[in-house]
């Protein structure tokens, strides 16, 4: 397993991996919010809590339709399937590996960004902290739709259809804790409800994909 | 480990391609499968590996014993030989490549990333896979395509050398390897003759 992801990892960083991929989207995205509303800084300090949860949302989608795809093209995938492992914790160790090269950097540049969206400082805290609990869960699912449409010709644009509508949940929380940490108020409980999410993504959906994997090696 | 198939019935894509397959694959023998073009050969080996279920009947034995090697290879062009050999050895959880680097003359190429080697040197690695599986039941899928004559007397050596040590293999092959095996020749799926249908008389 520690293998399988030190290779993912290896292969993220080597020339072509599409590390940094998702990262400098969502420094663009980010960029474009305020040529897009104007320069109001006060509008710009309301949207920005939203305007970062959905720049980062969009970039974990980037980089989905490589996730498994890649291995499937070249058989990977198959040789995976009849080694040793359980497809339960290959799905989950490449979930992992997406996460840290896509999630855990866009964790590390939100507060970056959020100076340019005019972020309120006590925002800064809560978003970092919103982003590193939901991203997890955002990783999670899209490895669920790239099982679902791994080995699909232009799989790209149907796994977007079939996921951002599971990131739903994930970002009306995710946004609200940074919303709500931007204006001082209590965040306990939409944060909570987001980290159940994450809790319940990672705990059940590892056998939904493998469950969907196996069906689509056939 | 014996594989000991009964009565197996594979199907591709809905339709069924093979029925009533008995075979037994002892210890130290190889078997050659052989048959015309979209007999099912490949279904076969995908269904013995356990990658797609068996339409009926019964395979015992390829519980965690079967190593795989279908058409493509699972290498990764920007990995180096070594790197993906490697990774295959701690998925199997073996330690030493070098066996398996010297069996098919991979040493020189050790440092190349995979994307730079020619075909032929990629289906060498490849196939090199195999030994670090420890794996003692090999299902092969047209190994020898686009191996020159030299390595594929490499492969068949490595072969050879698996089946003394008590190991077997279904080689699914059209060139003769100079392997002493038994061939299992699969013949066409008789078609059973389609009812005939009368839908639209139903509602007249």
């Amino acid at each position: 397993m520690i293998a399988l992801l030190k290779r993912d990892l290896t292969l993220a960083f080597r020339a072509g991996g599409g590390f940094g991929l998702g990262l400098a989207f969502f420094l663009i995205v980010t960029v474009l919010v305020p040529f897009s509303v104007g320069p109001q800084s006060s509008l710009l300090s309301t949207i920005a809590p939203g305007g970062l949860w959905l720049g980062a949302l969009l970039a974990c989608l980037l980089s989905l339709d490589r996730l498994l795809a890649l291995d499937w093209e070249d058989g990977s995938l198959d040789l995976l399937a009849t080694a040793p492992l359980p497809l339960e914790s290959v799905v989950t160790i490449k979930a992992l590996a997406h996460w840290i090269t896509t999630g855990l950097p866009l964790v590390l540049a939100a507060p970056v960004l959020g100076v340019l969206l005019n972020l309120p400082v006590p925002g800064f805290f809560w978003l970092v902290v919103s982003l590193a609990i939901g991203t997890p869960a955002l990783s999670v699912l899209g490895t669920f739709g790239a099982a679902l449409t791994v080995g699909l010709k232009r799989g790209g644009l149907l796994l977007s259809l079939l996921v951002l509508p599971l990131y739903v949940p994930t970002l009306i929380f995710g946004a609200e804790v940074a919303r709500r940490g931007a204006t001082g108020m209590e965040t306990a409980t939409p944060l909570l409800m987001l980290a159940g999410i994450t809790a319940a993504t990672i705990a059940l959906l590892p056998f939904a994909s493998a469950a969907v994997l196996r069906v689509n090696l056939r | 480990m014996t594989l000991t198939v009964t009565d197996l019935s594979i199907t591709r894509g809905g339709v069924p391609v093979l029925e009533g397959l008995d075979f037994e694959l002892e210890p130290g023998k190889a078997l050659i499968l052989r048959g015309p073009n979209g007999i099912g050969k490949t279904t076969l080996l995908r269904t013995l590996a356990g990658l797609q279920p068996p339409l009926a009947g019964t395979i015992a034995g390829a519980e965690d014993t079967v190593a795989y090697a279908g058409h493509s290879d699972g290498l990764k062009p920007t990995l180096s030989v070594v790197e993906n050999l490697r990774f295959w050895a701690s998925v199997f959880g073996a330690r030493d490549i070098q066996a398996a680097l010297d069996a098919y003359g991979l040493n020189d190429l050790a440092e190349r990333h995979a994307g730079n080697l020619s075909a032929g040197q990629k289906r060498r690695l490849g196939l090199s896979r195999l030994l670090v599986t420890g794996r003692p039941i090999w299902m092969l899928d047209e190994p020898t395509v686009s191996l020159d004559r030299n390595a594929v007397a490499m492969f068949a050596d490595a072969v050879r050398r698996h089946l003394g040590q008590g190991g077997s293999a279904l080689i699914a092959t059209h060139i003769d390897l100079g392997l002493d095996g038994e061939v299992l020749d699969v013949g066409p799926y008789k078609a059973k003759p389609q009812p005939i249908d009368d839908f639209d008389g139903g509602f007249l």
